[in-house]
């Protein structure tokens, strides 16, 4: 979108309008939870154990009760007398809140302390006497269904292994057929570990029950505040916790990326310590907590396999994955998609088939699985793909661009059906990938790579040309626990001609202040300024799921849109009224009805308000609003290239990303300084997977480095120069043609910088190295030892 | 993320903080720029019972030069120190050394009689200091003594400093042909491996050649054998890579997330060929 269809004062789409949350946020008054005070409020803190397995023998609250400011102890006990020591995770699998008899993860919340300050609860915790039994552990997912493993999770009943579910999609047969008939076939078996959100805000909430209206209002981190509603009215309603007494809160939110989706056992504790003591009990993690027990992302073993001809045609694509849950399935994937939206991993080739199994299982790890910053295990997907095409060119000996280019989906192809059953909806990969070849300087790179190869030197040149699917979701085929993922927008225009927005998703710095604003600026003409933007209180905002999986835009970006057009019509019928014409002759104008041919005789926006409350038409409802629930028709399929240059410090195996291109397309722009934030946002935590996080656990379960002494979260030290372009591919299906954008960079980035070390080190003999590329794994790939 | 209960005190002359630690008995610990104690605290694996801040006692902040000497303050900041014009001057290696600590609100807040006190073992000074032939100055009630950078540290955490010592300051001969290289943990920034050289070339000749290590065993050591084979050498090529190969002294070499015990020894030798380079040009 080259030209604004509305001035730079209206603000409508295209226009890089400054954010209008920032105007708190750089003073340093924003609203998080731990701002949240309430008169009389306890804190909460939590004992967890220390052991990945184990029987839990006895618990002796006593020392603790005993410490100055120490008011109650919290245990599974406790909690079983109103049936809340267990609950369902978002996948529909269990979890404990509060164990019972044994512990199934280290950092698991064994029993909860509550007091009158932050600081007597933290001596408190210490003072909690549990006797354990160690069991054994099962850490090894690959060991995890062996016969001889121990079953995790003994407390489900007909649960006889630690296999959670099996999941495939495409067609076994006819692709077996192709690899029998394709010359070449390159196999790897890729593994992307545990990593973690690691959001700046730790999770907490602030709860407050009112003993005589029975009314519970939380304060929550979360990102999907009406679900969690409704799961705390599901979970709790036996106790009296009705949906109409529940007022979940979010305010401002500190950084999401998925692992503010989740319901984790210490809001469900704090909800049940304020309901029995009728106080407002404040908890909030510290960052050990936050790393070591709650959700993580990734933890896929890929066996992965591709089947060619040797001019370079890509024929079939076969993936075996297995992934680890740790001890319950607490992703928050859409209900018929138990590994998300892994199948995309087709990514932006034309195979002739294709044919994806994931298995999931349990181990004696923290739960989750959550989507960090990607839509439900596209990451995966795509550094699968990405890395695997990679693979083949070295294997023929071709240029990786030269490869990608010969076998993308064509522009003319879409809509688009892949073979494991998605329908693109559009896309055009080679006009993205050539902008990024000459934004970059392709051809002379790898002259200059073969010059310092020649001196010795490492230097690698990687491409990504993924292919993104977001925006679930159609409710034929998207729920969470049931709930379709819809999203809503409710739009009220003032007498004024200002507006008053709200919405069932809910920011997390993604800037939906502004960007919801720019929507309604472009639909109906009023300034983005007049019109205020509020999320997360479910007393106030219409239902919907939420903001993660890069889905606002797409859904509730779209029904604000539809809401805009429902106001518009009325508007219409007012402005006839008033312009003493019939709705026919009408013509519109960004902010204004015009009669036909007379473009002096003209009734704005803000007219047209002020009479919706002051001189309707006989007939019509007074009053200007619309509420609009979107489902979508499709998802949104945003795609990009990235080119990475990496130098390779051979003394030491150090990576330094010299440069990086990145070209997306995420469809027609809503505030293109907002979008190029979040790619550079998502380009920094693409890079952290690539070279820095892991989450890593030894034998006994014990997590291997669990605080920021060790796990590096890349700042700006760290971090390259990002050069950003795009290309604009409008969605057909969205009223806006808008796409998702937030997470294409975290999904694009890493095996960009992959294939660029690899590439490096490749007339080494060097075909695959696992992320993260630490600087020892560089070393010894150079060296060609085994990594440790 | 919290400390336990404690008590803090200020001490406003160095008398008062000796009398205040033997008011407080075993459970007292001296505090300057906190930035190794307090983490320990919040994570309650340190319990002092009284914190005794020595940060505003008179007469150990500050560097000055004298007689070949540099003397820097007990509580002079590893900002400070990386931007002492003196130190720049006389002793390179070490103003380059302090500006490579951890991050700049470590290097404005922590101390370098703290950080050799605290002797973890992936701090920078250990290395740096065993290189440049400092000597630490050590204060009690007793009175005070001096002990060579190189017989300072001991162990894992562990120095020859008593309790109830407060290391007053340090002393640093003039090297103008000083080098530190360091390969940092990415996350915490301590060394993985960091090495000190100071040179003394004459007519293209190693006079004399000491090398300190850091990050690489539990505590900063002396390469000896690795002088030993570059002393009155022209440090040529194949000198260097002995000495390279020698330098981690078939010492035990730490072993955790970021490097193996073998690409620690590794390192070494990358460090001490990176650190001789550069002091070779300052020569």
């Amino acid at each position: 979108m080259s030209k604004c269809k509305t001035s730079s004062e209206v603000g409508g789409m295209g226009h890089s309008v400054k954010r209008k949350e920032d105007a708190r946020f750089i003073r340093g008054q924003g609203n998080y939870v731990d701002d949240v005070v309430r008169p009389g409020m306890v804190f909460m803190d939590i004992v967890r154990s220390p052991y990945a397995h184990a029987k839990i023998k006895s618990i002796n609250t006593e020392k603790a009760l005993a410490h100055p400011g120490v008011a109650a102890v919290i245990t599974g006990e406790t909690l079983k007398e109103y049936n809340l020591h267990m609950m369902p995770t978002l996948m529909s699998d269990t979890q404990m809140v509060l164990p019972i008899d044994k512990v199934c993860y280290q950092s698991q919340e064994v029993a909860a302390v509550i007091g009158t300050d932050r600081y007597a609860v933290a001596d408190g915790i210490e003072l909690v006497e549990v006797e354990y039994e160690p069991l054994p552990v099962v850490v090894d997912p690959f060991k995890a269904t062996d016969p001889d493993a121990p079953i995790i999770r003994d407390d489900k009943e007909g649960q006889e292994s630690n296999h959670i579910w099996h999941w495939e999609e495409g067609d076994k047969e006819a692709t077996a057929e192709i690899f029998n008939n394709s010359d070449v076939v390159v196999k790897e078996r890729i593994y992307i570990p545990r990593i973690h959100v690691a959001s700046i805000e730790t999770c907490g909430c602030v709860s407050e029950f009112d003993k005589a209206t029975g009314q519970l209002t939380v304060w929550m981190t979360t990102q999907a505040p009406h679900a969690i509603r409704t799961v705390l009215a599901l979970v709790a309603g036996h106790v009296g916790l009705q949906e109409d007494k529940i007022r979940v809160i979010s305010p401002d939110i500190g950084g999401g990326f998925g692992g503010k989706v989740p319901v984790y056992p210490g809001y469900v504790i704090a909800i049940a310590a304020s309901v029995v003591t009728g106080l407002p009990v404040k908890w909030i993690e510290d960052r050990r907590e936050n790393l070591q027990a709650d959700s993580f992302a990734r933890d896929y073993h890929m066996d992965c396999e591709i089947a060619a001809d040797k001019d370079g045609t890509l024929n079939g694509l076969r993936i075996k994955t297995l992934a680890d849950n740790g001890y319950a399935d607490a992703a928050a994937n859409p209900s018929k998609y138990p590994a998300g939206m892994f199948s995309i991993c087709t990514g932006s080739y034309d195979f002739k088939n294709a044919f994806v199994e994931v298995d999931g299982v349990y181990t004696n790890k923290p739960p989750g699985g959550v989507a960090y910053r990607c839509s439900f295990r596209v990451t995966e997907a795509v550094h699968a793909i990405e890395r695997m095409v990679d693979m083949v060119a070295d294997e023929i000996m071709m240029d990786a661009a030269e490869l990608r280019m010969k076998n993308f989906i064509p522009k003319d192809a879409f809509p688009y059906h892949s073979p494991t059953g998605w329908e693109y909806d559009s896309g055009d990969y080679h006009a993205a990938l050539q902008l990024a070849m000459d934004n970059i300087g392709y051809d002379k790179l790898l002259e200059e790579q073969k010059e310092k190869r020649e001196r010795g030197e490492f230097m690698g040149i990687g491409i990504c040309s993924f292919t993104e699917v977001v925006g679930a979701g159609p409710s034929k085929d998207f729920d969470i626990l049931g709930i379709k993922m819809f999203d809503s927008s409710e739009i009220r225009i003032h007498p004024t001609g200002k507006a008053i927005a709200r919405f069932g998703t809910k920011s997390q710095g993604q800037g939906h202040e502004t960007t919801y604003a720019q929507i309604i600026a472009e639909e109906l003409g009023i300034p983005y300024t007049d019109v205020s933007v509020e999320e997360g209180d479910t007393d106030t905002a219409p239902y919907g799921l939420g903001t993660y999986a890069s889905r606002s835009t797409p859904t509730a970006g779209a029904a604000a849109a539809m809401a805009c057009r429902k106001i518009k019509a009325k508007a219409k019928k007012i402005a006839a009224h008033l312009l003493e014409t019939s709705e026919e002759d009408l013509e519109w104008e960004v902010g204004k009805f015009s009669v036909k041919g007379v473009p002096d005789k003209a009734v704005t926006i803000q007219d047209i308000a002020f009479a919706a409350y002051t001189n309707h038409p006989q007939g019509l409802e007074a009053g200007l609003e619309a509420t609009h629930y979107y489902d979508p028709p499709n998802l949104t399929f945003p795609f990009g290239s990235y080119i990475a240059v990496v130098d390779i410090d051979s003394g030491t195996g150090e990576v330094k990303v010299r440069r990086f291109m990145a070209v997306d397309d995420c469809g027609n722009i809503i505030n293109p300084m907002i979008v190029e934030g979040q790619i550079h946002g998502g380009l920094t935590q693409g890079l952290a997977p690539a070279l820095f996080e892991e989450i890593s656990y030894d034998e006994e379960g014990n997590m291997t480095g669990g605080s920021f002494m060790e796990y590096l979260v890349p700042t700006a030290v760290e971090t390259p120069h990002w050069e950003t372009d795009k290309t604009i591919t409008p969605s057909p299906h969205h009223p806006i043609g808008a796409k998702g954008v937030g997470e294409s960079p975290t999904v694009g980035a890493p095996p960009a910088i992959v294939n660029a070390v690899v590439d490096a080190l490749s007339h080494l003999g060097v075909k695959h190295i696992d992320i993260p590329i630490t600087p020892e794994k560089v070393w010894r790939a150079i060296h060609k030892k085994e990594v440790a | 993320m919290i400390a336990y209960k404690f008590d803090y005190k200020v001490a406003n002359s160095i008398e008062e903080a000796f009398s205040m630690l033997s008011s407080a008995g075993d459970a007292g610990s001296f505090i300057s720029g906190g930035h190794s104690l307090v983490p320990a605290m919040k994570l309650r694996l340190a319990e002092p019972e009284t914190l005794i801040d020595i940060s505003k006692i008179p007469g150990m902040s500050g560097v000055a030069i004298e007689d070949g000497f540099i003397t820097i303050g007990g509580l002079v900041t590893h900002a400070e120190v990386a931007s002492s014009y003196i130190i720049k001057e006389s002793c390179p290696g070490l103003a380059e050394c302090a500006g490579v600590i951890g991050d700049a609100q470590v290097r404005n807040k922590g101390t370098i009689g703290g950080n050799v006190a605290h002797a973890d073992p992936g701090s920078d000074y250990p290395g740096a200091l065993i290189a440049f032939g400092a000597t630490i100055c050590l204060s009690s009630s007793e009175g005070s003594r001096e002990i060579a950078a190189e017989n300072f540290f001991t162990g894992l955490f562990d120095t020859a400093k008593e309790q109830g010592e407060i290391v007053t300051a340090v002393k640093v001969p003039v090297a103008s042909s000083s080098a530190y290289a360091k390969f940092p943990n990415p996350a915490s920034r301590y060394a993985v491996v960091g090495v000190g050289v100071a040179l003394n070339m004459e007519n293209s000749t190693c006079q004399s050649i000491i090398i300190g290590v850091t990050g690489a065993a539990d505590h900063a050591y002396r390469a000896k054998e690795s002088e030993s084979i570059l002393n009155g050498s022209e440090l040529e090529e194949n000198n260097i890579e002995k000495a390279a190969s020698a330098v981690s002294e078939s010492k035990e070499m730490m072993n955790d997330l970021v490097a193996s015990a073998d690409y620690r020894t590794h390192l070494c030798g990358v460090m001490l060929k990176r650190a001789i380079a550069k002091a070779k040009y300052r020569s």
